[in-house]
């Protein structure tokens, strides 16, 4: 009896899982499904919602034959590559704007992570009071959302005349304190014994930096290097503030543009988007797990 | 009362407990006043007890001693502090103060003293007050569904149930979806000809203008959790591995129910967790204003209009005043929430160890 009723809790609980990690996976897997589809099919299921967004901005309506019904579907009829044969072969603007993301991206995850190891080195070699005060500051902006540090930010790009140039976005971002928190909350784990041995051995600070503290801090290092990259590939509200010219825009912004007009088209450019952090997803989950953890301070 | 006498053979058990961690002696003794029968389990427990467990060590904490340090070295580990410093200093700090500044005065060519006038003069402005109305109600929604969920799902996949670790990959995989890709199937789900609409149409329900109505802020809502809840889960996970196993084991030895487990014991561990995690959820949802810009641009329905859709619109007009004490404004507002949740933390932890 009392294991029937274990059976039945155990399934039930599966089954509650699977809801949720089916309803979690479900609107990705459809947007890659239907970047696979024709315009036309794509006309013929969405149609009916899309068709009002391209009448109100082009003025132009669509005289093909759209169904009233909306069709969810996550097999294509017929699936084709003809989307991105378009987005990659015949318009470079998607790749260009995707190439803005990049070259945005990339420096500030390796800046920011290069500038944030010496502070973490610092902040755990020498804990004296105006350090800590110093690490309670990084704390506390860290924890300020952007509506509050965006207007600094814009008042020095304006002074140091960056604005609507790449720098103002990637300057701010190499001196992000995430960073920093992060590898001092991993730094501050290395047993202090490890150091003392180091410099006992005749050691330079240097010499314990690169050689002791950085070799261990290589998995702290993927799992920020992860976060930042996520972060920062997704971000809105600095590329609309601090870069008036919409050329430069990354993708993470352009992309709700050209909805309205071609949606088969947006769908395999969103699928080319997600492309760079699901396959850091696929490769890294473990260390992208582990930094979370190291986040919250509970790991250890 | 039988019940309520003290099975001598469960003694041992409890006196372990409070070796291994005196502040605990609550948790488990209020557990036993309530257990019925020994039926062997005690004795079980004199088993597993008996072999000697030190206290938990906190590694960062108590095994740190202070290095020697000489001069030298303390005037060279700042340098490696120093580019980060003077970044921050250069791009937050400094202009921080010029924001204060700002903030203070009348416009910046006469820079006359005005001190609260700015301040007065932006909470009187509608459209802010819209936008702090509907930033907050989202917050009040999203970060109290964000940790009760994802705390709820944490402990799901706690339990022994097959592919948890697939099912956990699942949840997290929102976080790595760019929110630009991920807009137009919202579109297609939640618009007025959209999917959740036909589907509500077969239990012939009315539709609804999900994007232009009251409700355009539960599919943000929705968005929200969709995306957070995999990090906040995972926090959770790491939080309850950490819990010490032997003491949920001797609470289940002295037949304590799963809920009273999960109150007096888990909740306990749990608590600076769930601080940390309100924390966090209350940040993103500052930021779910990326959502709500991608999902329907610049001027979205009034219910969705933002602190960071005011922000925009402020930068475009370029009024730093209104940007200034906006900022300052905010950023108090972030103080004291954080100030608040800490506090509450603190005298709910007391409440459950005592």
């Amino acid at each position: 009896m009392r294991k029937l009723k274990r059976t039945v809790k155990k399934a039930v609980l599966t089954i509650v899982a699977m809801i949720f990690a089916v309803s979690f996976l479900l609107p990705t897997i459809l947007t890659m499904a239907n970047s696979f589809m024709s315009e036309v099919e794509i006309n013929t299921n969405y149609g009916v919602i899309f068709n009002q967004y391209r009448e109100r901005e082009y003025g132009e309506r669509n005289t093909d034959y759209v169904p009233e019904a909306v069709n969810l579907k996550l097999i294509p009829d017929m699936v084709t590559g003809e989307q991105y044969s378009t987005v990659l072969l015949k318009s470079p603007e998607y790749l260009l704007k995707f190439w803005n993301s990049v070259i945005l991206v990339v420096p500030i995850v390796l800046f920011q992570i290069l500038i944030a190891l010496g502070a973490a080195y610092s902040f755990t070699r020498f804990r004296g009071r105006l350090r800590e005060m110093i690490f309670f500051l990084y704390v506390a902006l860290m924890l300020m959302p952007f509506q509050v540090t965006l207007v600094p930010n814009y008042l020095v790009s304006d002074w140091l005349h960056i604005l609507d140039t790449r720098w103002a976005i990637l300057l701010p971002g190499f001196f992000a304190p995430f960073s920093v928190y992060l590898l001092t909350k991993f730094m501050r784990r290395i047993p202090v014994s490890l150091i003392e041995a180091a410099k006992l051995d005749g050691a330079n600070e240097w010499q314990i930096f690169t050689r002791v503290c950085i070799p261990l801090c290589k998995g702290a290092i993927a799992s920020v290097a992860i976060l930042v990259f996520i972060d920062y590939w997704n971000m809105v509200e600095q590329p609309i503030i601090l870069l008036s010219d919409a050329d430069m825009h990354p993708l993470s912004v352009f992309l709700s543009k050209i909805n309205s007009g071609e949606v088969g088209l947006a769908f395999a450019v969103a699928t080319i988007y997600m492309v760079p952090t699901i396959l850091i997803f696929l490769y890294g989950e473990e260390y992208l797990v582990d930094g979370i953890s190291y986040t919250g301070g509970v790991k250890g | 009362m039988s019940k309520k006498k003290k099975m001598p053979k469960a003694q041992p058990a409890e006196e372990t407990v409070s070796i291994r961690k005196p502040e605990s002696e609550g948790a488990p003794v209020s557990v036993q006043k309530e257990k019925n029968e020994g039926s062997g389990a005690p004795v079980e427990s004199n088993g597993s007890c008996a072999e000697p467990k030190g206290v938990p060590v906190e590694p960062a904490d108590l095994v740190y001693k202070k290095p020697k340090r000489s001069k030298k070295d303390r005037k060279n580990s700042i340098l490696y502090l120093l580019p980060s410093l003077l970044g921050v200093l250069l791009f937050f700090v400094v202009p921080f103060f010029v924001v204060i500044y700002y903030a203070v005065i009348d416009n910046p060519i006469h820079a006359e003293f005005v001190f609260l006038d700015n301040f007065s003069r932006i909470l009187q402005n509608s459209s802010f007050q819209q936008a702090a109305k509907n930033t907050g109600t989202f917050s009040l929604a999203a970060v109290p569904l964000a940790v009760v969920l994802s705390l709820g799902m944490a402990i799901l996949l706690e339990q022994n149930i097959p592919m948890r670790s697939q099912f956990r990959t699942f949840v997290l995989s929102p976080m790595m979806v760019p929110v630009a890709s991920i807009v137009l199937i919202w579109r297609v789900l939640f618009d007025y000809h959209g999917v959740v609409n036909l589907w509500m149409s077969h239990f012939d329900w009315a539709p609804i203008d999900w994007f232009k109505s009251s409700y355009s802020q539960i599919v943000i809502v929705i968005l929200f959790l969709w995306k957070n809840l995999g990090y906040n889960m995972i926090l959770f996970m790491a939080a309850l591995n950490a819990i010490p196993k032997d003491e949920l084991e001797v609470a289940r030895l002295e037949s304590a129910s799963p809920l009273q487990i999960f109150w007096y014991i888990k909740l306990r561990y749990l608590s600076s967790t769930i601080l940390f995690v309100a924390i966090l959820s209350l940040i993103n949802s500052f930021k779910v204003f990326r959502e709500v810009y991608l999902l329907t641009g610049d001027y979205p329905y009034d219910t969705l209009y933002m602190l960071q859709h005011f922000m925009n619109n402020t930068f475009r007009s370029l009024d730093y005043q209104k940007l200034s004490s906006g900022a300052i404004l905010m950023a108090l507002v972030m103080v004291v929430v954080i100030g608040c949740l800490f506090l509450a933390e603190d005298r709910f932890g007391k409440d459950v160890e005592g």
